[in-house]
C-alpha cells in the first residue's frame, strides 16, 4: 500500500524485535468471537488513475458547469485563486489543533485575525475560532443564552432559514425550553407587532436573521428594541457574511450567530462551512467553542495561544459550555484569506455587485410576467412565483442552468414560489434565460386574468405570513 | 537498546524564520488584493436599502494580494503537521493525509455543487454518500447510518438522541448516562447536552470497565454506556460481551465512542461485538486532514432499530435506480446540521477506502498497532507503564520517575519539540497521573520511529542529568512557553489598534 512506509521485512524486523511471533500476535487479547475472520468486502486497494476515473464520474452526474441560481445558506462567490494554493500547505493542512503554542502560532495567529475580522465585520466585541457552520452555530447560542438568562424560552422569526430552526428544535427538544414561532410581513421582514406580543418575561433569546431566508433585510435596531423591552437577548443570524461588507451590522444583538461559507470556502454539497459565534464582552465565558487569546512569553516575546479553556469539555467535562472538540479551522482559514484579499473596500464593491445583480434579476423576472414577493429592501435573494417550478427548470437544465429553490416544502403557504439568489457569478445572459423560464406560461402575462391571479395568490400569501 | 547509549541527532536545528506581523499592522490605505470584472448590469441603488447601509468597516485589512501570499506562507512555517514529521498525539490518529483526496474533492461538479440543487442533478453526489455509506457499515458491522454529524463530538450527540428516542418510543427515556473515568471530556459533555445525568463508571486495575461495578451502577433509569473501544489506554475492553449483556438485560444501549476505530479496521467490527450505535472520525481513521482544528466528520453507525430515529434526509433508491432523499420520516430526531453533513469530508475519506481497499485497510490497522507497540517495548524501562495490559494502536506511560526531578509530562513534551516532533498528548487519560499518551499511527516510517524513541530515552536521560534544561524547554522555536495564566486572566482576544 502506497501510503505506508514500512515494508514486509521491515514488519518482520520490528515484530522480532518486540518479541512477537506473528501480527495476529498483537491482536491475541481480542476475544476470538470478536475478530473478523473474512476480508473486508471491498475492492483492493486503486491507483490514483482509478480512483480520479471514478471521482470524475460521479462530478459528471452533478451538473458540473451549470450556473446556479440556489442560496438559501450556500452561496457561489468567486474564490481567487491563492486560497486553495496557500491552505493546501502541508503546514495548514496537517496540523492539528494548536494545542502545543509554541510549534503552533501560524494556526493560532491566523485564528486571532479570523477573530478580530468577524468582530469587524459583525461590530461584536468577540468572536470565536468557528464552529461547525450557521445551523448549529444558531442553536449554541440558544443554549447560550439559556445559560446566560436563566429563561427558558426562544422566539424565532419564520423568516430565519428553515434548516437553522430545524436543527434548533432538535437541539432543544430534550429540554423544557418552548420555541415561538414568529411570522414574517408581506413585506418580507418579520412581523414586529407579533413579536411583541409573542415574548415575555421567560423568554431568552429572540433570533432574527437578516438578510432573512427570503433575502429581505430586517431592521436591527427594532428587533433588539422590543427583545430588550422583554429583557431577553437578541441573537443575530447572518447566513450570508457577504452582506455585511454593504448592510449595517448587526451592533445591537447580544449574541451573532453566523455562517461564513460565503467568505471564500466552497459550497461543496453543503460542508464543510464555518460557522461562527460573535458576541459583547460580558458573555464570552458563556461561549461555546475555542477562542485564541494573546499572550507573551518568558522573554516578552508576543505569540498566542488557546484561552479561556475552562469553558471546554476537555476540562470541564458534563459543565462545559458545550461539548464542541472541533472548530473549522481551515475553512476559517479561507474566509480569513478572502477576508484580507477583499479588505475594506473590495468587499463593500462585492456586496454591492450583488445587491445590482439581485436587483437586475428580480426587475427581469417581473418583465417576464412573473410575481415578485416581498417588495422590500434586499440582499441577493428574491422570492417569485411565475410557472411551475418543476417545469421551470426542466427548460432550464436544457441550458445548463438551475434556477430557483422550491419553497413549498419549507413554506407551504407561498404554493409554487422559490427562492432565486443572485450573485456576482450570474451573468446578464443567464438571468434573462432564469427569467424568460419563470414566466407564466398561460395567461399572457400582464394579462387582466394574470394580474387577477396575481392577486390572488399573493392574497394568499399574506394570509399564510400571517397565520 | 543500551544505558550507554549516545544522544540523537536531533530531527530540528535552527533556521532562519520570517517574523510577520499581524494582517492589521500591515495594512496600507488604498491596497487592495482582488480585482472585480465590470458590473454588466446597472449598478445597484442603494438608496432602496435605506438607512441599512454600513458605514466603512472600521482596520479592516488593505493588502496587496503578493502581500497576503507572504503572510501566511511565513504564518504556515511556525506550524508543524503531518507533513513535517510524525505526530504522536494520542487519541487524534494524525495520519498521513493523501493529496490526491484534495483533488478530489475540489473537482468541478463535486466541490461546487449546490446542496439544494435538484435530486436529478446530483446523482454523483448521492451515490457516492451511499458508496461511503455501505462502506462504513461493512467496516463496523452496523446496520443503518447518517452522515450528517460535523464531527466526533457532533455524533457523540446524534448518537446519544438517537439512543433517547428508541427508548421514549418504548416508553422512558431514562436519566443516566454511564461513563467510564478514561472516556474522552466529550463524553460527559454530550451526555448533558442530551439532557441525561452522567455516572462514572471506575476503571479496574487492567484500565478496563470493571464489571463488578458496571453490575452496581448499571440501573433501570441507566439509558446507555459510551465506551471508548480499545478505550484511551488503547486497550480491548476483553470482557466486552459480558458489558454489552449486561448493559441490554436491563434495556440499555451499548454506546461506542469510535475514536480508536485506528486499531479495528478489518480486523474487529464494533457490530458483532454488541454495539447498538458509534460514530466514526473521518479526520482520524479516514485520513481526511485535521485542518489545524477540523473540519472533521463524525458519522453515526446504528443497529436496525434504531434506523427509524435517523436525522433527514436520508438518502433512497427513488424511481428508474436514481437515489432521492426522504424527508418522510415521522420517528426522525430531527435535522443536527444544515444540508447533509461535510460532504468535501466524505469525499476524501472514500478516497482513502479506494486506496486502500480491504488489504490496505487491513495492513493499515496492523501498522498502527505494530508501531505503537514498537515504542511501548522500547520505552517501558526508562518510562512508567501504568498499566501493563497488552495495548493496541496507542500506549500510555506516566510521568512518574521524572517527578521525582521536578520533571513533568508536559516538560517533557515540550522537550520533545527540541528534537523535532510533536509532542504526545498530555495529561490524559485522566486516569494516569501525569499521562503520556503515544499514538504513532501508520504513518510513521521506522527510521523516525528509532528517532522518537531515542529522542524521548535521550530526555529521560536529560532529566536525570540536567532536569532544569526539559523543564524549561523548549529552547529551539520562535517563541517559548507563554503564559497562559495571564491570557486568560486579562484576555486579549482580537486585535485593536494603538489607544482604543
Amino acid at each position: 500500500m502506497r501510503y505506508l512506509p514500512s515494508s514486509d521485512a521491515i514488519r518482520a524486523e520490528m515484530l522480532a524485535a518486540i518479541g512477537a511471533a506473528s501480527t495476529d500476535d498483537l491482536f491475541s487479547h481480542i476475544p476470538e468471537y470478536c475478530r473478523l475472520q473474512r476480508p473486508l468486502n471491498i475492492p483492493s486497494g486503486r491507483s490514483e488513475a482509478e480512483i480520479f476515473a471514478y471521482f470524475r464520474q460521479a462530478a459528471a452526474d452533478n451538473a458540473p458547469g451549470f450556473t446556479s441560481f440556489l442560496g438559501a445558506g450556500a452561496y457561489h462567490h468567486f474564490r481567487p485563486t491563492v486560497i486553495d494554493m496557500l491552505v493546501s500547505r502541508g503546514e495548514w493542512l496537517t496540523a492539528y489543533t494548536p494545542y502545543q503554542p509554541e510549534i503552533s502560532q501560524g494556526t493560532l495567529q491566523a485564528i486571532f485575525e479570523f477573530q478580530t475580522m468577524i468582530c469587524q465585520l459583525t461590530g461584536m466585541e468577540v468572536a470565536n475560532a468557528s464552529m461547525y457552520d450557521g445551523s448549529t452555530a444558531v442553536a449554541e447560542a440558544a443554549l447560550m443564552a439559556l445559560r446566560v438568562s436563566g429563561r427558558r424560552g426562544i422566539a424565532v422569526a419564520r423568516s430565519a432559514h428553515p434548516q437553522y430552526r430545524e436543527v434548533l428544535a432538535t437541539y432543544l427538544r430534550q429540554r423544557d425550553c418552548p420555541i415561538t414561532e414568529i411570522p414574517y410581513t408581506p413585506e418580507g421582514p418579520l412581523d414586529a407587532a407579533a413579536l411583541r406580543a409573542a415574548i415575555g418575561t421567560e423568554t431568552a433569546a429572540v433570533i432574527v436573521q437578516s438578510p432573512n431566508f427570503f433575502g429581505a433585510i430586517e431592521d436591527w435596531r427594532q428587533a433588539a428594541e422590543l427583545a430588550h423591552a422583554a429583557g431577553a437577548l437578541l441573537i443575530a443570524v447572518i447566513a450570508e457574511p457577504v452582506s455585511l461588507g454593504l448592510l449595517a451590522p448587526p451592533e445591537q444583538a447580544d449574541i451573532v450567530a453566523m455562517e461564513a461559507q460565503g467568505l471564500g470556502i466552497p459550497v461543496g454539497f453543503g460542508g464543510p462551512y464555518a460557522g461562527v459565534i460573535a458576541c459583547r464582552e460580558q458573555f464570552v465565558r458563556a461561549m461555546p467553542g475555542r477562542l485564541a487569546g494573546q499572550a507573551w512569553d518568558d522573554e516578552g516575546r508576543r505569540g498566542y495561544v488557546l484561552t479561556l479553556s475552562t469553558r471546554e469539555q476537555h476540562i470541564r467535562r458534563e459543565k462545559a459550555t458545550s461539548n464542541i472538540c472541533t472548530n473549522q479551522a481551515l475553512c476559517a482559514l479561507m474566509a480569513s484569506i478572502f477576508m484580507s484579499l477583499y479588505g475594506k473596500q473590495g468587499l463593500r464593491d462585492l456586496a454591492e455587485q450583488n445587491v445590482a445583480k439581485a436587483a437586475y434579476a428580480a426587475e427581469a423576472c417581473a418583465r417576464a410576467g412573473a410575481e415578485v414577493l416581498f417588495p422590500g429592501p434586499r440582499f441577493h435573494e428574491f422570492v417569485l412565483r411565475g410557472a411551475d417550478p418543476a417545469a421551470a427548470q426542466a427548460q432550464l437544465s436544457a441550458e445548463m442552468v438551475i434556477g430557483g429553490l422550491p419553497l413549498e416544502r419549507y413554506y407551504p403557504e407561498l404554493g409554487a414560489a422559490v427562492l432565486v439568489c443572485a450573485t456576482e457569478t450570474a451573468s446578464k445572459a443567464a438571468m434573462d434565460r432564469l427569467a424568460a423560464a419563470y414566466a407564466p406560461a398561460s395567461p399572457r402575462p400582464g394579462s387582466p386574468s394574470a394580474k387577477k391571479a396575481a392577486r390572488r395568490r399573493s392574497g394568499t400569501a399574506t394570509a399564510g405570513a400571517r397565520r | 537498546m543500551s544505558e550507554n547509549e549516545t544522544t540523537p541527532t536531533p530531527r530540528a536545528s535552527r533556521h532562519p524564520t520570517q517574523n510577520e506581523p499581524l494582517l492589521f499592522e500591515r495594512s496600507a490605505p488604498g491596497k487592495r488584493g482582488v480585482q472585480l470584472p465590470p458590473l454588466d448590469v446597472p449598478a445597484a441603488d442603494l438608496s432602496q436599502l435605506g438607512g441599512a447601509v454600513r458605514a466603512e468597516i472600521a482596520d479592516f485589512p488593505e493588502l496587496s494580494e503578493l502581500e497576503i501570499v507572504r503572510h501566511y506562507t511565513r504564518l504556515s512555517t511556525w506550524n508543524y503537521g503531518v507533513d513535517t514529521g510524525i505526530y504522536p498525539l494520542g487519541s487524534c490518529t494524525m495520519k498521513y493525509n493523501a493529496r490526491i483526496n484534495e483533488r478530489v474533492a475540489a473537482m468541478e461538479g463535486l466541490g461546487d455543487g449546490h446542496p439544494l440543487q435538484p435530486a436529478e442533478l446530483s446523482q454523483g453526489a448521492l451515490r457516492l454518500m451511499r458508496l461511503l455509506s455501505e462502506y462504513l457499515l461493512e467496516i463496523t458491522g452496523m446496520e443503518a447510518i447518517t452522515l450528517q454529524p460535523a464531527a466526533g463530538a457532533h455524533g457523540e450527540m446524534t448518537g446519544i438522541l438517537l439512543a433517547r428516542a428508541l427508548l421514549a418510543s418504548r416508553g422512558n427515556a431514562r436519566r443516566a448516562i454511564l461513563i467510564p473515568d478514561s472516556a474522552h471530556g466529550t463524553n460527559p459533555a454530550t451526555a448533558a447536552i442530551a439532557g441525561y445525568e452522567v455516572r462514572n463508571l471506575r476503571s479496574n486495575a487492567e484500565g478496563t470497565v470493571d464489571v463488578a461495578d458496571l453490575d452496581r451502577v448499571m440501573t433501570e433509569d441507566v439509558a446507555a454506556l459510551m465506551l471508548t473501544n480499545p478505550n484511551t489506554l488503547g486497550v480491548f475492553e476483553e470482557d466486552i460481551h459480558k458489558i454489552a449483556e449486561l448493559v441490554h438485560a436491563r434495556g440499555g444501549l451499548l454506546y461506542m465512542d469510535g475514536a480508536n476505530m485506528n486499531a479495528l479496521v478489518g480486523r474487529a467490527r464494533p457490530g458483532d461485538f454488541g454495539v447498538d450505535v458509534m460514530h466514526l472520525n473521518l479526520h482520524k481513521t479516514f485520513s481526511t486532514p485535521h485542518g489545524g482544528g477540523g473540519p472533521g466528520s463524525g458519522p453515526v453507525a446504528v443497529k436496525k432499530e434504531l434506523e427509524p430515529f435517523l436525522p433527514v434526509p436520508v438518502i433512497v433508491p427513488g424511481v428508474g435506480g436514481a437515489l432521492a432523499l426522504d424527508y418522510d420520516r415521522p420517528q426522525s430526531i430531527g435535522r443536527v446540521k444544515a444540508f447533509y453533513g461535510n460532504f468535501g469530508m466524505f469525499v476524501r475519506a472514500l478516497a482513502y477506502i479506494m486506496a486502500n481497499g480491504c488489504d490496505g485497510l487491513k495492513q493499515t490497522t496492523e501498522d498502527a498497532v505494530l508501531n505503537a507497540n514498537y515504542v511501548r517495548h522500547h520505552l517501558r524501562d526508562v518510562y512508567d507503564l501504568p498499566y501493563p495490559t497488552p495495548s493496541m494502536h496507542e500506549c500510555v506511560f506516566s510521568d512518574k520517575r521524572q517527578t521525582a526531578q521536578g520533571v513533568r509530562t508536559g516538560d517533557i513534551a515540550k522537550r520533545l519539540i527540541d528534537y523535532g516532533f510533536h509532542p504526545y498528548t498530555v495529561s490524559f487519560p485522566l486516569i494516569v497521573h501525569g499521562a503520556m499518551m503515544i499514538e504513532p499511527t501508520e504513518s510513521a516510517p521506522r527510521e523516525e520511529l528509532d528517532e522518537f524513541i531515542a529522542a524521548m530515552r535521550a530526555i529521560a536521560r536529560e532529566v536525570e542529568t540536567d532536569p532544569e534544561l526539559v523543564r524549561s524547554a523548549p529552547h529551539s522555536t520562535r517563541v517559548g512557553r507563554m503564559d497562559e495564566v495571564r491570557a486568560a486572566r486579562q484576555p486579549i482576544l482580537r486585535w485593536k489598534p494603538a489607544g482604543r
